[in-house]
């Protein structure tokens, strides 16, 4: 897929965010930096804990308001720095410009609510269409994600959805007002394989259609390389490489990404030989550690690692990766043979 | 949905034969016997009263008897008032109690709503330490406590209120604020809690994506979704009611159907308490039936449910 070259549509620049708990203070994100190009799909990769949702809810200003504290960096969407608008400002953004989906869609709607006016609702606060105007969208927006008997379907509850179904209500109603940005915080994870290809699927051809830039969160590589243009790969709070999609499955940069290529199954290999599980547990976000967040787990750390957070290294254009290993200083190290070797 | 109907219905007859005679049998192991309380009467005065009520009869007898005029509607004549006729007394007395209890579940649902809600929007404020001590007290201060503080408080000492009697309406705002206390400390931290479940729940986080205003979030999707178990909890919170509206009537001497099933436990006057404790397992088990229904009317998954039968 051809890596679209384009201006950001929005910048995330070194966001830092925590939330204050009992426990102490859960710096979730800490320190990421992405941006998003019109019309591409920008895919966020990483394990459970990275911060990937944290992050995506900080866009849309989600994140609970009684302990969220935003610790730093700037979130730039039309020249304004999301991070600073009023709530008033926000809710004109949420919806009309930046729209997301969740990725529960068994939980994601009100289900006491009949679908179609979960949709209208959207439409008649940001559009200001009358109620006749709004369920013809709606029946509209139901159709282009490929719900069929739009009008039957619109009087019915969520219950009467199955998962998929679901999720691709959620997406109309993320679709309403025609958003620049979509968010989708790891869609197809609660889907059965068949599913969520059909959901990917979907993505795609909208994005094609309405050409919207997404941003894509996964923890599945898996599900990235027939979606989306470029990946940035995220742990411990922060982006730890970026590049196209090319560039991270064929030439990744960082023992982290390597692990997480070797995770993926293969579905022409023997499976059991195949995947490779990292070994260890992701950084505790209350105590995040000083250097490296993989560092603890890395098989190639050195003593640099532990000690220093290391700066970004820049291979291409796109790709880049915060790791020791490429300092001139550091041992020559192959990356193994399971990653070299993979489609 | 008939059917379905139709078999709450046989269930709620079982439930309430069952209550019939057990509280029927149970009333028999009370000490003493209703006519030998009172010393006045001769042994032959007490066999013609025995047989006029037909104590003299064995035990399956008496229940027979009592369950057949049970099936006529006939709720038999009270042992006290000359004989007059339970279901009269009880017609007499009940306009009072439901009075009052209407009265108390109104404020209480009122002010414990509101409680709730504000106390679950705007956690760990002001609203919410007042709701949270009104919700201790209300809960852990028994009515037989509270009704006397208050009586005491303001209406001796501060003499806002009457302290007894039901002369007015003015009478009634005291022992109907003793009771609204317990409804509203319930459903107030129920409802508390019910809203934070609800807010923190992925729709909401939907509905705020979807640019709604803080006060749409609530209106259309937070509150109804807190309310469908508040259903739940109507029927303990009946019962509770009840035996409240005993207590505080026979504090407060007010003459409802409360004050008159303690006495007539009292005056073992076995027809009264029978028919009391009919009434109000009736009202039990209706207020089970329609916490179904309404139950099917707020939350349209069960709705459905329903209908596939
Ligand atoms: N509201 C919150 N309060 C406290 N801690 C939070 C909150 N939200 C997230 N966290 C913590 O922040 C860290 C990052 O969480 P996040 O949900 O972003 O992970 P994720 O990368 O999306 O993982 P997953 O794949 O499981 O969705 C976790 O340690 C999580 O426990
Ligand atoms: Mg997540």
């Amino acid at each position: 897929m051809a890596t679209v070259n384009g201006e950001a549509i929005l910048s995330v620049d070194d966001l830092r965010i925590s939330f204050s708990t009992y426990a102490g203070e859960v710096q979730a994100v800490r320190g990421a930096t992405f941006d998003l190009r019109r019309g591409e799909t920008l895919a966020i990769v990483g394990e459970s804990g990275s911060g990937k949702s944290v992050a995506a809810r900080s866009i849309m200003r989600l994140n609970p308001e009684s302990n969220t504290i935003v610790r730093g960096g700037e979130i730039i969407f039309e020249g304004e720095d999301l991070l600073k608008l009023s709530e008033k400002r926000m809710l004109d953004i949420r919806g009309p410009k930046i729209a997301m989906v969740f990725q529960d869609p068994m939980t994601s709607l009100d289900p006491t609510m009949r679908v179609g006016r979960q949709i209208i609702e959207s439409l008649k606060q940001h559009l200001g269409m009358s109620g006749r105007q709004a369920a013809e969208r709606a029946a509209e927006l139901l159709e282009l994600v490929g719900i069929p008997h739009a009008e039957a379907r619109l009087k019915q509850y969520p219950h009467q959805f199955s998962g998929g179904m679901r999720q691709r209500v959620v997406i109309a109603i993320a679709l309403a007002c025609d958003p620049q940005v979509l968010i989708a915080d790891e869609p197809t994870t609660a889907l059965d394989v068949t599913i969520q290809a059909q959901i990917l699927e979907l993505l795609r051809e909208l994005q094609e259609r309405l050409g919207m830039s997404i941003v894509l969160i996964t923890h599945d590589l898996g599900v990235v390389a027939s979606t989306a243009h470029r990946i940035a790969v995220m742990y411990g709070g922060k982006i730890i490489e970026t590049g196209t999609v090319r560039e991270i499955f064929y030439t990744p940069q960082m023992p982290y990404t390597w692990g997480l290529l070797a995770s993926i199954p293969l579905p022409t290999a023997d499976r059991s030989q195949d995947l490779i599980p990292i070994p260890g547990t992701p950084p505790d976000a209350t105590d995040p550690p000083k250097g490296c967040p993989f560092a603890a787990r890395c098989p190639y750390a050195m003593r640099i690692c532990e000690d220093e957070v290391p700066g970004y290294t820049t291979f291409s254009d796109e790709h880049r990766a915060a790791c020791w290993l490429h300092h001139q200083m550091a041992p020559n190290v192959e990356r193994p043979a399971r990653i070299t070797g993979a489609k | 949905m008939l059917k379905y109907t139709l078999k709450r219905l046989v269930n709620a007859f079982v439930v309430l034969f069952i209550i019939t005679t057990a509280t029927w049998f149970l009333m028999q192991l009370l000490p003493g016997s209703p006519i030998q309380n009172s010393e006045k009467l001769t042994p032959e005065q007490e066999a013609q009263v025995a047989e006029q009520y037909n104590l003299d009869e064995p035990l399956p007898v008496q229940y027979a008897l009592y369950m057949s005029g049970l099936l006529r509607g006939d709720l038999g004549d009270s042992y006290q008032f000359g004989g007059r006729s339970v279901t009269g007394i009880i017609l007499e007395r009940l306009p009072v109690s439901i009075f009052l209890g209407t009265q108390a579940i109104i404020v209480g649902l009122v002010v414990g709503l509101f409680l709730g809600i504000v106390s679950a929007l705007k956690q760990n404020s002001i609203w919410d330490s007042g709701a949270a001590f009104l919700a201790v007290l209300g809960v852990s201060v028994p009515d037989f406590v509270l009704a006397p503080l208050a009586q005491y408080w303001l209406g001796l000492k501060l003499g806002i209120f009457p302290i007894a009697f039901f002369e007015s309406w003015w009478h009634s705002v005291l022992p109907s604020l003793v009771l609204a206390t317990v409804v509203a400390a319930v459903i107030a931290t129920f409802t508390r809690t019910e809203m934070l479940e609800v807010l923190g729940q992925d729709y909401v986080t939907l509905a705020k994506a979807k640019g709604l205003s803080r006060l749409a979030v609530v209106l259309r999707h937070v509150l109804r979704n807190s309310m469908i178990p508040l259903v739940t909890i109507m029927l303990p919170l009946t019962a509770a009611l009840v035996t409240g509206v005993l207590i505080v009537e026979t504090v407060f001497s007010i003459p409802g159907l409360g004050e008159q099933f303690v006495r007539s436990i009292f005056e073992k006057d076995f027809p009264i308490i029978m028919g009391t404790t009919i009434l109000f397992s009736v009202f039990f088990v209706a207020s089970y039936l329609l916490q179904d229904i309404l139950y099917g009317i707020i939350d349209p998954r069960i709705r459905v449910a329903g209908n596939r039968e």
